[in-house]
């Protein structure tokens, strides 16, 4: 099976990338993972903006599912990012991995979100209702890509 | 000629989306922000104060890397997508 990579303004169905991921006769498992837009620690959000460095972006999102193929033993991969101006619980980011077992898809499932990251060129800005500001990097994000570095044992 | 194209928040802080730098020779990354930051002060103060990530045509690179005339360097913030 294939690698999906898609970057778009539009929503996505879960459902529908999910059903995708099934066809495969070969995997016995698929995980995946959805990101949501979601409020502030202290304050409700509006909007969140999305920017990204168009020529960049795709290249790398293939390259990290290149590196999850070369890991483990994966079928499909569907990873799609979504830009532009998105509001409150709605879907940022869904990362989709069959696999013949479930453990793969798990692993590859989390190596990608946790590449995808600290890698991929995007940049939040939330929108309240008095103020706007781009979103600061995490050292959480950080420590979670660096973990694969050291697993490499697989 | 080198285009220099700048993203998000150091987009913002910097004014301008890209700017070309007349280069004639290789040079390294270090080198290149140095050019930069001679620009103005402004600039200096802002790429002092902001932690910067670099790509050389597409690809995340470290500060020793050579850039050529003719590649297309970015320099951004951090990426904080997902």
């Amino acid at each position: 099976m294939k690698t999906i990579i898609r970057v778009q303004m539009e929503a996505f169905s879960v459902g529908d990338e999910y059903e995708r991921l099934t066809h495969d006769p070969d995997c016995g498992a698929v995980v995946t993972f959805t990101g949501l837009v979601r409020d502030l620690p202290h304050a409700a959000i509006q909007a969140l903006e999305l920017e990204h460095y168009p020529e960049m972006t795709e290249r790398m999102l293939q390259g990290i599912a290149d590196q999850a193929r070369q890991r483990w033993s994966v079928r499909g991969i569907t990873i799609i990012h979504r830009i532009g101006r998105l509001t409150r619980n709605q879907p940022i980011v869904f990362v989709g991995v069959a696999s013949a077992h479930r453990h793969s898809a798990f692993q590859a499932a989390e190596f990608i979100m946790d590449f995808l990251k600290t890698r991929a060129p995007f940049w939040k800005k939330e929108e309240t209702s008095d103020t706007c500001y781009w979103v600061a990097a995490k050292a959480s994000d950080q420590r979670a890509a660096k973990r694969w570095e050291q697993d490499s044992a697989q | 000629m080198t285009r220099i194209r700048f993203f998000a928040l150091l987009r913002e802080r910097l004014g301008v989306s890209e700017w070309h730098y007349a280069q004639e020779k290789p040079v390294d990354v270090e080198a290149l922000i140095r050019i930069l930051k001679a620009e103005s002060l402004a600039w200096e103060t802002e790429l002092n104060a902001q932690e910067v990530l670099v790509a050389v045509n597409q690809a995340l690179v470290e500060r020793s890397f050579i850039v050529n005339p003719g590649d297309e360097v970015a320099l951004f913030p951090p990426v904080t997508g997902g």
